[in-house]
C-alpha cells in the first residue's frame, strides 16, 4: 500500500493518489496527518505538494512536527522507499530526512511551468525506468524551490551521487533553472538512497494530453521497486 | 464601547452610514421607533448599492436566466448547470475592484477567496479560476505597483487554496487608472442532486458559526467601498480593506464538503460583503424564518468587540450553517478536526424576525422580509451620453491607411494589450487537482471533470472571460452583445458548445443618468446575446461607483462563458500544430475599423461604430466548430478578435511551444488595413488537414468559409491581390516581440525604482 500523508493544506495529496492509483493501478490511500501510524502494510510513503499549515511559517516547518511524522521518520530509517514532492520535499529537509534547505526562487515569484530535467542516476527505487541523462519534462509549481546546500555538502551529494534530476534544457545540456537552484538540482536522495525529494511533480504528467507521461517515469519506477520488494519477500 | 454606550441614532447618523433621508423613513415606518446603532449597522450594509442591487435590480430582472440545463439561476451563491450523468458545474464572477485598488494584493486575494466561497457553498468543489484584471497605462509605475500587487494576491491566495487559475484576461488603458478591475470567475463540480442553498429552513434547527474568528477588519470593507466614488480619502479606507487567510480557506473547502457528502447540514451560505448581518437575513429570507442570534457566542479575535462591529465584520473565511437539530455536535467534530472553530450561534424561528442579544440585551430586534427581499429598488433616469454620437461618428475616408502593416502588426504584438500574459499567469498554479488539459494564453481554457471521488470522465469545461471596454464605451449595447459572442466564440474553439454564462457589470457612478444609460443599454445586450445564443445568464454581480474625481471606467460588462466538450480527448487549440496544413478563414471581413486597437495605437483616434455582431451568425459558427472537432477535421482554431487577422494569424503561429510558419493571401476588395486590422467579429482562423471536408462542413452548416493558405516555413506572409506582401516577417523575431511586451516595461519600472524613482 502506498501511503500519501495528507497535512492540513496538502493540494496535491488527492492527484498523488489519483495518479498511482488511477493511472499506475497501485493502492494508494490518503493518511491523515494527526496519525500516530502508518496503516498496516504500507510500503512507500508519500509527502504531497501543497501548502501544509498555510506555510506562513516557513515552508514544510510546521508539518514535521505533524504526529504521523515519527512514523513516518521510522519508515525511513527502517529503510522503506518515501518520495516527496514540492512541500513534500521542503519538510523532508526540514525534518532532516534529506540534507539541504529550498530557498525563495532566484526571481522572487511563484513560478508554474514545464521543466526539463536531466535523470542523473537511473536506479531503483525511483528512476529505474529511466534512461541515464534521459531528459524528463515535468510541471514545476512553487515560490521557495531554490535547493541550497554549504559548499560541503554540495560536494558530499555530488561525490556520493545523489543528485538525482538537474534542471537542464530541452536537448539535456545545461540551463532551464527555473529557480535558482544551486548546481542546478531538482532533486536528490539520502546517502541510503531510499529517500528522494524533488520540486518538479511527477503526479502532475502522467496521462499524455494532460500534462505529459514523463512522470510515470519516476512514480512507474516506484510502483515496479515495491512490487519487487514484495516479490522478493 | 458597550451597548448601553452607543451612540443615539439620528438622521444625521444614518446620512453618516450612506443612507438616504428616504430611506431613513422607511426605516422608522419598518420599525415603528428609530433603530439601534447596531440596527442602523445592518439597514446601511443591508440597503448598500453592493449587498441590495438597488439601482440595477429592475434591469437585471430581465435577463434570460433559465434553460433546459440551468438547475440554479440567480439568486442563490452562484449559478448551477447541469453537464450530463448526474453532475453539474457551479460558477460565479464577482468583483473586487475597489478594495484592490486600495490594497492590491489582500484585495485580489480576498476576492479570490470571496467567489471560492461562493461556489463550495453550494457543495461544489471549485476547480477552476479565471480573472479578468484591468489596469491604466503599464508606464505609469503606480499601476505596475498595482497589477504586481494583483498578481501576487492572486497567486497568493488560488495557490496555497489548491486551485489552479487557468486563465483570464489583463488589459490596459486610461480609463481604468484611477480605478482598476479585479474580476474573479471560480467553477465547481457538484453531484447535481447534490446541490446546497442558502436556507435557514426547519424552526428549532442550530445555527452554526464556522471558520475564522471575527474580528474588526474589513468593517463596512465591500459594502461601503464598493457604494460610493474614490476621492482623496479612499487611502484612508485603507483598514477597511479585508485580510485574506487561504490555508483557512483550504481548510475549510475539505470541512465543508466532508459534511455535505452527509445530511446533517440543511442550508449554508458564506459571511461575504456584510458578513453575519448579510448571511443571517438572506439565509432567513430565502426560507421565509426568523433566526435568533447570541453574539457573545461568536468567536472574536479582538477583545471589546460591539454588536455592531460584530455584525458587520468581513473578517474573512467564515461560513454561516443551518444543521439539522441534534447533530450539531457532528457538524461542529467535523470542523475541530480541520483545525476550524466551530459553535452554535443561534437558532431558526418560525415568526420572521431576527433577533440578535448581545451580553444579554436584545440589540437588534428586526423584520427580515422587509430589509432583505423587499429592500429599497431604484428607478434612477438614464440618458444617452450627449457626446456619444459625435464619438460614434467616424469617416473612414479620412483615416489615413496604414503605410506600414508589418509596423503596425509589430506595434500591436508590443502593446501590453496584446503581448503575452506570460509574466502573469506563471505566477499561478494552472495544474493542481490534475485536470488542466488547455494552459493560460490561448482562447480558452480546457479542464477535465472529475467526480469527488477521483474518477475521470469523459467531460471537459472550456473556458473564457472576455470583454472589450472601447466597443462598450462607443456603443454599450453592441459592446456587451460583441463580448458575450467573443466569449462563446473562444469557448467553442476548443469544440466546446456554450453552456451558459456569467456576469460581472463594473460601472461608473449611477445616480449620473450617463452611466445609468450605459448599465441599462449593457444589460438589454447581454439579454438579448445571452438569448440568441442559448446561454442563460446563472449568476453575476454588479459593480458601481467605478469612479475617481467623478471619471468613470468605460463600461466593462465582463462575460464568463462555460462551455461543455465531451468526450475532451478530441480538441483544437490556438495554435499552428504542424506546417503543411491548410489555413481557412471562417466568417466574413468586412470594412469595420471603428473602435479598433489599430485606430486607437496606430491614429489614436477611440471613435466609430464597433463592427456588428450576427448572432445568427455567431450561432451556426460554433455548431460548426464543434462538429469540426467531432469529425478530427480541426487542428487549430483561434478566434479573430482585437488587432484583427493579423493579430490573431501572428499568434496561431508562435502561441505553441514551437513556432510554425504560415503564408496566406486575402483577396477581399476592402482596404487592406480594414482586413489586416480590423476587427469584424464572428471570425475563426482554422488549420486542418483536410481543406476539403472543412469546406464542406462549413456550407453545410452555413458559415463563409475561404481557403487563403497554408502552414509553414519560418516566416508570417500575408499579401493580398498584388504580387508584393504586406506583411512578411520572421515568426521569432513576432514571437521575441510578444514575449518581451510586459517584462521589458516591468524591468524597467524595477530598474526604476531601484534608482529611488517613483515606487
Amino acid at each position: 500500500m502506498f501511503a500519501v500523508v495528507q497535512f492540513p493544506g496538502s493540494n496535491d495529496d488527492r492527484d498523488m493518489r489519483f495518479a498511482l492509483k488511477s493511472v499506475l493501478g497501485a493502492d494508494a490511500r490518503l493518511v491523515w496527518h494527526a496519525e500516530a501510524e502508518l496503516p498496516p502494510g504500507t510500503r512507500a510513503v508519500l509527502l504531497p505538494g501543497g501548502f501544509s499549515y498555510g506555510d506562513y511559517l516557513r515552508c514544510g516547518a510546521m508539518a514535521r512536527f505533524s504526529p504521523i511524522m515519527g512514523a513516518v521518520r521510522r519508515f525511513a530509517e527502517a529503510g522503506g522507499p518515501m518520495l516527496g514532492t514540492c512541500n513534500g520535499f521542503q519538510v523532508l529537509c526540514e525534518a532532516g530526512l534529506l540534507p539541504g534547505v529550498l530557498r525563495r526562487n532566484r526571481d522572487l515569484h511563484f513560478v508554474c511551468d514545464f521543466v526539463h530535467v536531466r535523470v542523473e542516476r537511473a536506479a531503483a527505487p525511483f528512476t529505474s525506468r529511466a534512461r541515464p541523462g534521459q531528459v524528463l519534462r515535468l510541471p514545476v509549481k512553487h515560490g521557495e524551490g531554490a535547493f541550497c546546500a554549504s559548499r560541503e555538502e554540495l560536494a558530499r551529494l555530488e561525490a556520493n551521487g545523489q543528485v538525482v534530476l538537474r534542471y537542464c534544457d530541452a536537448s539535456g545540456a545545461p540551463g532551464g533553472n527555473p529557480n535558482g537552484a544551486l548546481h542546478d538540482i531538482a532533486g536528490i536522495r539520502n546517502e541510503a538512497g531510499n529517500v528522494f525529494g524533488l520540486m518538479p511533480h511527477p503526479e502532475h504528467a502522467v496521462e499524455g494530453a494532460i500534462g505529459g507521461r514523463d512522470g510515470v517515469v519516476i512514480l512507474g519506477s516506484l510502483v515496479d521497486a515495491v512490487a519487487a520488494a514484495r516479490g522478493g519477500a | 464601547m458597550s451597548a448601553a454606550q452607543e451612540p443615539a441614532v439620528t438622521l444625521e447618523r444614518a446620512r453618516e452610514h450612506g443612507l438616504t433621508d428616504e430611506e431613513w423613513q422607511r426605516i422608522l415606518e419598518i420599525l415603528g421607533r428609530p433603530p439601534s446603532w447596531s440596527e442602523l449597522g445592518v439597514f446601511s450594509v443591508m440597503w448598500s448599492e453592493h449587498c441590495s442591487y438597488k439601482s440595477s435590480k429592475r434591469h437585471l430582472r430581465k435577463l434570460p436566466t433559465r434553460g433546459e440545463h440551468v438547475l440554479q439561476g440567480p439568486g442563490e451563491n452562484a449559478g448551477a448547470v447541469a453537464i450530463g450523468d448526474g453532475l453539474a458545474v457551479v460558477f460565479k464572477i464577482e468583483s473586487h475592484n475597489h478594495p484592490s485598488y486600495i490594497e492590491p494584493k489582500q484585495g485580489a486575494a480576498t476576492g479570490v477567496g470571496g467567489i471560492l466561497r461562493d461556489i463550495f457553498t453550494m457543495g461544489a468543489r471549485p476547480i477552476a479560476s479565471l480573472d479578468s484584471i484591468r489596469f491604466g497605462p503599464l508606464e505609469d509605475p503606480k499601476q505596475q505597483h498595482l497589477l504586481r500587487g494583483v498578481v501576487d494576491g492572486i497567486g497568493f491566495y488560488g495557490n496555497c487554496v489548491g486551485v489552479a487559475t487557468v486563465g483570464g484576461e489583463t488589459t490596459f488603458h486610461e480609463c481604468y487608472r484611477g480605478n482598476i478591475l479585479v474580476n474573479a470567475f471560480n467553477l465547481g463540480v457538484v453531484e447535481a442532486d447534490r446541490i446546497f442553498l442558502a436556507n435557514a429552513s426547519g424552526i428549532g434547527n442550530p445555527v452554526i458559526y464556522a471558520g475564522s474568528t471575527t474580528g474588526r477588519d474589513g468593517i463596512h470593507g465591500a459594502s461601503l467601498l464598493a457604494s460610493a466614488e474614490f476621492d482623496e480619502t479612499t487611502e484612508e479606507k485603507r483598514p477597511t480593506v479585508q485580510v485574506g487567510d487561504p490555508f483557512t480557506e483550504k481548510c475549510l473547502i475539505e470541512a465543508c464538503l466532508e459534511l455535505m457528502r452527509g445530511d446533517d447540514v440543511v442550508g449554508i451560505q458564506d459571511m461575504g460583503a456584510a458578513g453575519l448581518t448579510c448571511s443571517s437575513f438572506e439565509m432567513a429570507s430565502r426560507a421565509g424564518t426568523g433566526i435568533e442570534m447570541d453574539l457573545d457566542r461568536v468567536p472574536q479575535r479582538a477583545a471589546n468587540l460591539t454588536p455592531y462591529e460584530l455584525l458587520l465584520s468581513e473578517s474573512q473565511e467564515r461560513m454561516l450553517l443551518v444543521a439539522r437539530a441534534g447533530r450539531e455536535e457532528a457538524v461542529c467534530a467535523v470542523f475541530r478536526r480541520w483545525g476550524l472553530d466551530a459553535v452554535v450561534v443561534g437558532r431558526v424561528t418560525g415568526d420572521g424576525r431576527m433577533r440578535v442579544r448581545f451580553h444579554g440585551k436584545t440589540v437588534v430586534d428586526i423584520p427580515v422580509d422587509p430589509v432583505s427581499a423587499s429592500s429599497p429598488e431604484l428607478d434612477r433616469p438614464a440618458r444617452e451620453p450627449a457626446t456619444l454620437r459625435e464619438r460614434q461618428k467616424l469617416d473612414l475616408a479620412s483615416v489615413a491607411p496604414e503605410e506600414a502593416p508589418g509596423e503596425a502588426l509589430e506595434a500591436l504584438l508590443d502593446d501590453p494589450n496584446f503581448g503575452s500574459k506570460a509574466w502573469i499567469w506563471r505566477q499561478y498554479d494552472q495544474l493542481v487537482q490534475g485536470n488542466t488539459i488547455l494552459r493560460p494564453g490561448g482562447d480558452a481554457a480546457l479542464v477535465r471533470v472529475k467526480r469527488e471521488d477521483g474518477t475521470p470522465t469523459r467531460k471537459a469545461l472550456a473556458l473564457a472571460v472576455d470583454c472589450n471596454p472601447r466597443f462598450c464605451f462607443l456603443d454599450p449595447r453592441g459592446g456587451t452583445i460583441a463580448a458575450v459572442a467573443e466569449a462563446a466564440r473562444n469557448v467553442a474553439c476548443t469544440g466546446a458548445r456554450p453552456l451558459a454564462l456569467t456576469n460581472c457589470l463594473n460601472f461608473g457612478n449611477p445616480e449620473k443618468p450617463e452611466i445609468m444609460w450605459q448599465l441599462r443599454e449593457a444589460i438589454a445586450g447581454l439579454g438579448e446575446a445571452a438569448d440568441a445564443l442559448g446561454t442563460p445568464v446563472v449568476s453575476g454581480n454588479v459593480s458601481l461607483y467605478n469612479e475617481t474625481h467623478g471619471v468613470p471606467i468605460h463600461p466593462t460588462p465582463t462575460v464568463a462563458m462555460v462551455g461543455l466538450l465531451e468526450p475532451w480527448e478530441r480538441h483544437a487549440v490556438s495554435h499552428f500544430t504542424a506546417p503543411g496544413q491548410a489555413v481557412v478563414l471562417l466568417g466574413e471581413t468586412r470594412e469595420e475599423l471603428g473602435g479598433s486597437a489599430w485606430l486607437a495605437l496606430r491614429r489614436g483616434l477611440e471613435a466609430g461604430l464597433p463592427p456588428r455582431v450576427d448572432l445568427e451568425h455567431e450561432r451556426r459558427l460554433h455548431r460548426l466548430l464543434a462538429r469540426a472537432v467531432r469529425e478530427g477535421l480541426l487542428a487549430t482554431a483561434h478566434d479573430v478578435s482585437d488587432g484583427g487577422f493579423a493579430v490573431a494569424l501572428a499568434e496561431c503561429c508562435f502561441l505553441g511551444e514551437a513556432d510554425v510558419g504560415a503564408e496566406v493571401r486575402l483577396e477581399a476588395a476592402l482596404r487592406p488595413d480594414a482586413l489586416l486590422f480590423g476587427e469584424s467579429t464572428g471570425r475563426v482562423i482554422a488549420a486542418t488537414g483536410d481543406a476539403a471536408a472543412l469546406l464542406r462542413a462549413a456550407q453545410e452548416e452555413g458559415v463563409p468559409a475561404r481557403e487563403i493558405g497554408r502552414t509553414g516555413g519560418a516566416r508570417l506572409r500575408i499579401g493580398g491581390r498584388g504580387a508584393a506582401a504586406w506583411i512578411d516577417v520572421p515568426v521569432a523575431r513576432l514571437r521575441a516581440i510578444f514575449e518581451r511586451a510586459l517584462p521589458r516595461r516591468l524591468e524597467a519600472g524595477e530598474a526604476g525604482a531601484e534608482r529611488g524613482g517613483p515606487a
